[in-house]
């Protein structure tokens, strides 16, 4: 069949990329550089997986092609977090904190945000998803006001420190917190798991999905906190990459030209490490470090979003 | 049975239906009828948890639609809403299928193929079920809907406007198929209808909303009359009976 055809090549893809990734140049001191860039590969694998996953999930809960679940407030909270760290500590501290004791405090800060924002939300009167986005999205424009204006006060070498932050980045991957990365999100896999099978439904629309005897508010319930998790996950990891899981789960849906979430999903995982593994090439080789991961992946990204307007296609 | 208990149903400061009560007899076609904003929809949308209501109960079978599990209830009680627009790339074949999912949760058996292929067989959607919905006409894929409607085989069916869209041939093929559904399979539907003629032609009881209150519910027969046309559409409508049917002449 053709579509298993497609997700052969994008297998082979993602494979021949990392491996490219892997060995290209080695060099003699393998000893040192493989273990490195094996953590990178590692980290690319995992956050490229979130990212994907969860965007296009989002996607589907709400019905719309052009939502990222970054829109709310997740990538501005964790701004947020970092600027508060150096305002209050000092740029020092952000460097030498413990890096579990800091990652776990940057994805606690962000579940915890976005479960109290799902509370609000489905407390309401008038529970819908697009009035959770438009909360989301006006606590995500709070957040950056308060990091701005904190920025603003403190000291422009720590303002650089912070900086680094804003930026997603493969290059000082911690790899003790690859390991607890990667066990909440097998976790949260395999909470996940079971309802898997309602997401081709959800995509027809609530009131299909409530039709064909889903507990649709329950379960979007569930599937917004484990995205929660995994983009805060994603984000404590590497930093924020909002552009990347609009970009791979738009070019999943265009190629694969489907309503099967096997392949949508496992098709978006595929090109998100295709695209970081390339993306963090063309870092090391060819800008030799000299440009962030975040600005290959939201160039790209710009150009497709460009292409895709252009070409008027109705069909996202 | 389907009983309505005291729903109402408030959009901010408007009461949108309001303590309304209503029993859907099983094996009966009813019909919902009254202008537009009369609160035709939201009463199907309640009465099929689509929508929650600030008032009242909806039983089926004596139990409270919202103490069923959602996944039972989905093979008691189906609902097509009047306009479903989605933006999906998905063949008409595989659109049906989903019917079954209350059934195989996704995982379709030989048995789901059979019913699936039994319903495009009913709506005559042989020759585009491998079109994909985006390349079909308004009526076609509303045909398409009530397809799955029908693979989801459950007793009581309820649509809202069925009739969108479709042209006279596949308006009067509906309406056929609802009642040989009714007759047939013994099974229930609910419909909410404009064309005053279709509802005389083809239903057995006929509910008359106006202002989100009932004006007046009976047997057909009882309610197809000038008078009761005057005072659910404010309209002198005159009636006469045409090869034992009543015809409602509305359009001078
Ligand atoms: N989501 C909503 N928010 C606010 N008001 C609503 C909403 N849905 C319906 N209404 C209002 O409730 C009233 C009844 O609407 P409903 O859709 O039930 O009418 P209807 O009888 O189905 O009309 P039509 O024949 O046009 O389909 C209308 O006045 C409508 O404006
Ligand atoms: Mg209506």
């Amino acid at each position: 069949m053709l579509l298993k055809r497609k997700m052969l090549l994008l297998g082979l893809l993602a494979t021949a990329f990392s491996v490219l990734f892997l060995f290209w140049d080695i060099g003699t001191a393998f000893g040192y550089v493989f273990p490195r860039r094996l953590v990178k590969v590692a980290a690319i694998i995992l956050t490229g997986s979130c990212i994907a996953f969860s965007t296009v999930i989002f996607q589907t809960i709400t019905n719309n092609r052009i939502l990222t679940p970054s829109l709310i407030g997740l990538d501005s909270l964790y701004m947020l977090i970092q600027t508060a760290i150096v305002f209050v500590f000092g740029g020092r501290q952000l460097a030498m904190m413990e890096n579990r004791f800091h990652f776990v405090l940057s994805v606690g800060l962000m579940v915890l945000f976005a479960l109290l924002l799902f509370r609000l939300v489905f407390r309401m009167e008038q529970r819908n998803i697009y009035f959770l986005l438009l909360i989301g999205i006006i606590c995500g424009t709070f957040f950056s006001s308060i990091s701005s204006f904190m920025q603003m006060l403190i000291d422009p070498n720590e303002f650089s420190i912070v900086q680094d932050s804003m930026f997603a980045s493969f290059n000082n991957v911690n790899d003790d917190l690859l390991g607890i990365s990667a066990i909440i999100m097998i976790l949260t896999g395999v909470y996940a798991f079971p309802m898997l099978k309602y997401l081709n439904v959800m995509a027809l629309g609530q009131d299909q999905a409530v039709n064909l005897g889903i507990p649709y508010n329950k379960i979007v319930r569930r599937w917004l906190i484990i995205i929660a998790v995994l983009v805060s996950v994603s984000t404590a990891l590497v930093g924020p990459i909002t552009f990347l899981g609009l970009l791979v789960a738009n070019v999943a849906h265009q190629l694969f030209q489907t309503y099967r979430h096997s392949y949508l999903i496992i098709g978006a995982v595929l090109i998100s490490i295709i695209t970081l593994a390339g993306g963090q090439f063309i870092v090391e080789h060819l800008f030799t470090f000299s440009i962030p991961i975040s600005v290959i992946v939201n160039f790209v990204g710009g150009v497709y979003f460009l292409y895709l307007l252009l070409k008027e296609n109705r069909s996202w | 049975m389907v009983e309505v208990k005291h729903v109402s149903k408030t959009y901010g400061s408007k009461k949108v239906i309001e303590n309304l009560s209503v029993d859907i007899q099983p094996g009966k076609i009813t019909s919902f009828i009254g202008s537009n904003g009369a609160g035709k929809s939201t009463l199907l949308s309640m009465l099929s948890r689509l929508i929650s209501k600030d008032e009242g109960q909806v039983l089926l079978h004596g139990r409270d639609i919202h103490s069923i599990k959602p996944n039972d209830l989905a093979k008691e009680l189906s609902i097509l809403k009047q306009s479903n627009h989605i933006d999906l790339r998905i063949q008409v074949r595989d659109l049906i299928s989903f019917g079954r999912f209350p059934y195989s949760q996704g995982r379709l058996t030989k048995e789901d193929w059979v019913e699936i292929n039994k319903a495009i067989h009913y709506m005559e959607l042989e020759e585009i079920q491998e079109r994909y919905i985006d390349e079909l006409s308004g009526g076609q894929l509303q045909r398409a809907y009530i397809a799955m409607i029908i693979a989801q085989d459950t007793d009581y069916v309820m649509l809202d406007e069925p009739l969108n869209n479709l042209d006279m041939k596949h308006s009067v093929q509906i309406m056929k198929s609802l009642r040989k559904m009714v007759e047939e399979m013994g099974k229930t539907a609910v419909i909410v209808i404009h064309d005053i003629n279709f509802a005389s032609c083809y239903s057995d009881r006929i509910v008359a909303l106006k202002h989100g209150e009932i004006v007046r519910e009976g047997p057909t027969e009882e309610m197809i009359n000038s008078e009761m046309l005057k005072e659910v559409y404010d309209m002198d409508i005159p009636v006469q009976l045409i090869n034992g049917e009543r015809i409602c002449l509305h359009f001078k």
